[in-house]
Order: structure tokens, then C-alpha cells, then sequence
């Protein structure tokens, strides 16, 4: 039965119009489900937590602003809550902030593990034991103790900012280790030594031979390192510990449980936020997936 | 030979891991601009409404540095601290349920996180590896892709969504689960045990979801990869049947990453533990640090920390020594 099937035309044309389309340079295999999801989410979130605070007529982390407790209505979409706060508002900066912070964190994180997994992979010997150690280090001890006496030591004292710098220190060994096995098999390959032959220079290499090739793994990494840091952040906002007066995905929960939304049935208060984090990270997380899909395939094609 | 070099290697590294753990832990509250031994006193004057005078004030300064080891220069507080921690056990009383030493709290709570976080990694582990591995063995299936989508559902969503989710559905909208479930101490008895594993439920689920999704969507891959390998087309050619394909020759070998893989993500599935015993009010380590953290108790937070690197630490490096036993490859090198 396989063996018919290996021979079919049919079969055999199939793969092959694809191929062709593809050679055409268009971004059509970009194109899959998943990531069209995915950047479909991540956009309308983007954008939406971008331009919507410019209408905000009131800052939403300011307390009594409004009348308290009041349910969905067409002034406050989503209800105020005990706070005195609009929820609707309060969740837009909300996003805002998270993304915002995700993306600082995912800046730094990238930055430093390419510095650190580059030059252990390239330098090699002792060094390369010595930074692979520290990594693993990192890698093993657990993050949230720590962050929780960091957040115990500096509470109240710390701005949103130092939250990010803070994440950033501990969280950027993962991504080292990647990057640092990728530059291990890189500096093996054979299409660099052909370069190198062919008399490109070491800048050449970097950008026109090792770029294409990393930066599907950079922009996957990126993806992952921003869900880490709105996740982390979040954590430590839910328990407290982050700066929760600034509107983030964690801190909205913070205060909601906080103030016993559960208990006085005020659903939307904690149920928005679980909604809209559960999309945003389906959204990062879709994206990261379906770019990791879409440049296998390519692969596979070239 | 192979193996003498790999435990010794492993066992190298372990102790690497703890060394850093326990420095960083010791150079935190020496680096920051608050002095923990400032806020204790800041927060007895408030008690006693601002009446200490200033000689006790110091006098009380000099006996806390002394109890809390911040006497002498960095270096010798560094190898007393050394001692004091490895040697001893040893932190101190704690602050806020004077003069309960620290390290007897912890030894409490400790069995409690141990029980939650054992049970539910090992349950999320063998499901999420059964269902990653069908998912994975059948990929061309269409059944197989709505497995993958569990895994793409419920890996991205945080501990603490899942944990307020539960809450919420099973706890309120559904009330099969007390919301604030209360955990008896004291000598057990039967109903006392059953009413522990009742309101374990919860967490214990969050825990296993949580862990569920990754294990999914990683063995998944693992497995399509194995599908490939010509050793398993020599077995379907051979005529092995698709159950014996998929476990002995598909499950066995996608299974040894997913065992460093595991080893790799304690230190994760251990923070996701703490987040939820917090949430649930469940009375292990994380719940301990919580209220630690909010009373400003340093001397808990800090025998909580470094039991949980040693903790981690160690169960990371139990998991790499049973390894070899699960890879012929590493024997026989």
C-alpha cells in the first residue's frame, strides 16, 4: 500500500505547487493557521491597549474616581469596582503596561543571552565551562523565592522599571543556553566554512549567513521571554510583592481578591482579567508556535 | 567508567549550584538598601508607639546583629553564614512567632509542599507523556491534533489563572470545594486525613493542569521526531505490532529527554507549587514565605529560600543519577 502511494502523481504534485509559490519570495509561508491566530490576537491587543488610553478621560489607577461596586453599564463597560475604579480602563492600561514590560524584559533578556551564550560558544574551553556552570545555576534555583524576598526587601520603594531590571537578572539564562548551542552546531557547519572560502569577511558572515539562520530562533525566543516576564510579573503582583498601585494583569487580581471579589460576587472584576490574560498568552504563545512552524517548513523547503 | 564520570560530573555540578544558590542568597539583603535589622526596629518602635529611647534603640541593635550573624566583616559573616546554614540548619527565630526557630517551621510545612508537589508532578508527568505520545505516535490523524490542542490550550495559561479559575468554577459557581478550605493539624485520625486529601483536590488539580500542557506539547514533538527514525520503520517493516512500536521502540527513546527535560524545569514546577499553596491557602513552604514576606519575617524568608534551593537542587540531581539507568548509552560508553 506504501508503495503505491510513493508513486502516485498525485501525491508527488502536491508538495511540488507550493514549492514553487515559495520560491517567488513572497511571505505567503509565513502563512499558517496558528500564527495567523495568533498576530491576529496579538495585534488587536497591541494596538487596542496602544490607542485606546489616549481617549481614557480619567487614569484608572487613581481611587474614587467613580461610584463604587456598580455593575456593566454603557458609562463603565465592565462595572466599577470597590476601589472606585473602572474596571474597563483600569484592564486596558492593564495590558498596556504588561506588554510594555514584557517587551523591556524581553529586550534585555535577549540582549544579555546573546552576549553571554555568543561568547561561550565561540570562545570555547574553560570560559565556556565556567559560563555554562553559572547558567546552569540559574537555570536550577528557583525563581519565585527569590523574587519574594527581593520583593519583601524593596516593597514600596521600588518603581515598575526595577520590577523589569529585577526579571531581567534572573531570568536570562535560559535563553543563554539556547543561544549558545545554536552558535555550538553553527560553528560547524558547512555552509559558514563556504563563506568563509568564498572570501566573505567575519561581518558578511554574521549578517548574511548566521543571521537568516538565528533569527527565527530569536524571534521565537523573544516571544517566549515576554510571556515569562508578564508572567513573573503577574505572579508576584497577584501575592503583592510587585508595585500593584501600577494597573498590570497580576495587579488587577491582586486587588480584586484582595477585596474579596469572590466573596461579594462581583465575577466581572476577576473574570475580565482571567479572560483577557488567557487570550494575550494564547496570542504570544500561537505566535511563537506558528513562527517556529512556518520557519521549520521554510527550512525544509531550502 | 562512563558512569563514574558522569555521577562525579553531575555531582560536581550539584554542588556548584548550591555554593552560587547559597551566596546569592547571602549577598540579596547586603546588597539592597534596606537593612532588615532598620525595618525590625522601625516596626517594635511602632508598636511601642515611639517610647524606646535611643540606648535601647542601640542596645537592641547590637543583640540583633549578634542573633542574626551581621557582626564582623562580609568575609567571616560569608563562612559563619556558610556554617550556620550547611552545618546546622540553623536561621535563627523567627520574628514574627519569637522565639520559634526557623528551621522547625520549615521541617513542618515541609512534608505538606513534598506530598502536594511529588503526587502532582508525577500524575501530570505519566498523563501528560501518555497523551503527548499518542498525540505524537498518530500525528497524521486528525483525533491526534485535537490532543495537541489541550496542550496549546493549557500550556500558556499561568499558575495563578488556573488556580483563580478552579476557585472560581469549582469553588463558587460549583461549590464542590470549600473557598477557604481549612487544613487540621495535630495528631491524625481517619476523617482528619480525608478531610486533608478533600482540600488537596484543588490545588493538586491546578498543579496537574499546569504541568499537563507542557508535558503534552514537548513529548508530542519528541515522539513525531522518534516516528521518523529508521529503527522504527525497521520494526514496522519487521512486522511489530503499533502498540509495541509506540511503546518500546517510539516511547522508550522520547522518553529520556523529557527526563532531563523535567530535571531542567523543577526549579518552575517548584515556584508553580509555592504560587499555588498561596492561593489555596494550603499550609506548606510557599505559604509560609507568603506570610513571611507581608510581616516582613526575614529570617523565615531566608530558611525558606535556601531550603528551597537545596530542595531543587537535589531532587534535580537524584532524577540525573537515575538516568543512566534508564540510557544504556551512558553504561556502556
Amino acid at each position: 500500500m506504501t508503495m503505491s502511494k510513493d508513486i502516485d502523481p498525485i501525491v508527488m504534485a502536491v508538495p511540488a505547487a507550493p514549492l514553487s509559490k515559495r520560491r517567488k519570495g513572497s511571505l505567503a509561508w509565513l502563512l499558517n493557521v496558528r500564527l495567523a491566530i495568533g498576530l491576529a490576537i496579538l495585534l488587536i491587543m497591541g494596538l487596542g491597549s496602544l490607542i485606546l488610553p489616549f481617549f481614557a478621560t480619567v487614569d484608572p489607577s487613581i481611587q474614587s474616581s467613580f461610584m463604587r461596586n456598580m455593575p456593566p453599564s454603557a458609562a463603565h463597560w465592565l462595572g466599577t469596582n470597590s476601589l472606585g475604579q473602572d474596571i474597563f480602563w483600569f484592564l486596558v492600561f492593564a495590558i498596556r503596561n504588561s506588554l510594555a514590560l514584557g517587551v523591556l524584559v524581553a529586550c534585555g533578556v535577549t540582549l544579555v543571552a546573546t552576549i553571554v551564550g555568543l561568547s561561550a560558544g565561540y570562545i570555547g574551553g574553560r570560559f565556556e565551562r565556567f559560563v555554562m556552570l553559572i547558567v546552569d545555576t540559574f537555570i536550577t534555583i528557583p525563581l519565585l523565592p527569590i523574587l519574594i524576598i527581593l520583593g519583601a526587601l524593596i516593597r514600596g520603594n521600588t518603581s515598575f522599571f526595577t520590577v523589569g531590571i529585577i526579571i531581567i537578572i534572573f531570568g536570562w539564562a535560559w535563553d543563554a543556553r539556547t543561544v549558545r548551542s545554536m552558535a555550538l552546531s553553527l560553528r560547524e557547519r558547512e555552509f559558514i566554512n563556504m563563506a568563509r572560502f568564498s572570501g566573505a569577511n567575519t561581518m558578511q558572515i554574521i549578517a548574511r549567513e548566521i543571521f537568516p539562520y538565528v533569527s527565527a530562533y530569536m524571534v521565537v525566543g523573544f516571544i517566549n521571554v515576554v510571556l515569562f516576564a508578564i508572567n513573573t510579573e503577574a505572579t508576584l503582583a497577584v501575592i503583592g510583592l510587585s508595585k500593584v498601585e501600577v494597573p498590570t494583569l497580576g495587579s488587577i487580581i491582586f486587588w480584586a481578591l484582595n477585596y474579596n471579589a469572590l466573596f461579594t460576587g462581583q465575577y466581572v472584576w476577576l473574570v475580565a482579567p482571567i479572560i483577557a490574560t488567557v487570550t494575550l498568552f494564547l496570542g504570544l504563545f500561537l505566535t511563537s508556535t506558528g513562527f517556529n512552524q512556518a520557519f521549520a517548513s521554510k527550512r525544509g523547503v531550502s | 567508567m562512563g558512569v563514574l564520570r558522569y555521577v562525579a560530573k553531575r555531582i560536581g555540578l550539584y554542588l556548584a549550584v548550591l555554593f552560587i544558590g547559597l551566596t546569592i542568597t547571602f549577598m540579596l539583603p547586603r546588597l539592597m538598601p534596606i537593612n532588615p535589622v532598620d525595618g525590625y526596629i522601625g516596626q517594635l518602635q511602632s508598636r511601642a508607639n515611639g517610647t524606646l529611647t535611643s540606648e535601647a534603640i542601640a542596645e537592641m541593635r547590637t543583640n540583633l546583629e549578634q542573633l542574626y550573624g551581621l557582626n564582623g566583616n562580609v568575609f567571616t559573616q560569608y563562612v559563619s553564614y556558610l556554617k550556620r546554614v550547611v552545618v546546622d540548619f540553623d536561621f535563627g527565630p523567627s520574628f514574627t512567632y519569637y522565639p520559634q526557630p526557623v528551621s522547625a517551621m520549615i521541617l513542618n510545612a515541609l512534608p505538606w509542599t513534598l506530598g502536594l508537589l511529588l503526587t502532582a508532578t508525577f500524575i501530570a508527568w505519566v498523563l501528560g507523556n501518555m497523551v503527548g505520545l499518542v498525540a505524537g505516535y498518530f500525528h497524521k490523524k486528525r483525533a491526534a491534533s485535537i490532543l495537541e490542542f489541550l496542550g496549546i490550550l493549557l500550556y500558556p495559561i499561568p499558575y495563578y489563572i488556573l488556580a483563580i479559575t478552579l476557585l472560581l468554577l469549582l469553588a463558587y459557581i460549583f461549590p464542590v470545594f470549600p473557598l477557604s478550605p481549612t487544613f487540621p493539624v495535630g495528631q491524625m485520625t481517619p476523617e482528619k486525613l480525608g478531610m486533608i486529601f478533600y482540600n488537596s483536590l484543588l490545588p493538586g488539580i491546578t498543579l496537574v493542569l499546569a504541568g499537563f500542557g507542557w508535558n503534552i506539547l514537548s513529548m508530542k514533538a519528541l515522539a513525531v521526531a522518534t516516528t521518523e527514525e529508521p529503527y522504527v520503520t525497521y520494526a514496522r517493516l519487521k512486522g511489530a505490532s503499533n502498540w509495541t512500536r509506540m511503546m518500546r521502540y517510539v516511547f522508550r527513546n522520547a522518553l529520556l529527554p523529557q527526563v532531563t527535560a523535567l530535571a531542567l524545569s523543577l526549579g518552575m514546577v517548584f515556584n508553580g507549587a509555592l504560587l499555588t499553596e498561596m492561593i489555596f491557602s494550603y499550609p506548606g513552604i510557599g505559604l509560609i514565605m507568603r506570610t513571611a514576606a507581608t510581616g516582613g519575617d526575614y529570617n523565615v524568608l531566608y530558611g525558606a529560600i535556601t531550603l528551597s534551593i537545596i530542595a531543587v537542587a537535589t531532587a534535580g540531581l537524584v532524577i540525573d543519577l537515575i538516568y543512566p539507568l534508564l540510557d544504556p548509552r551512558i553504561r556502556h560508553k
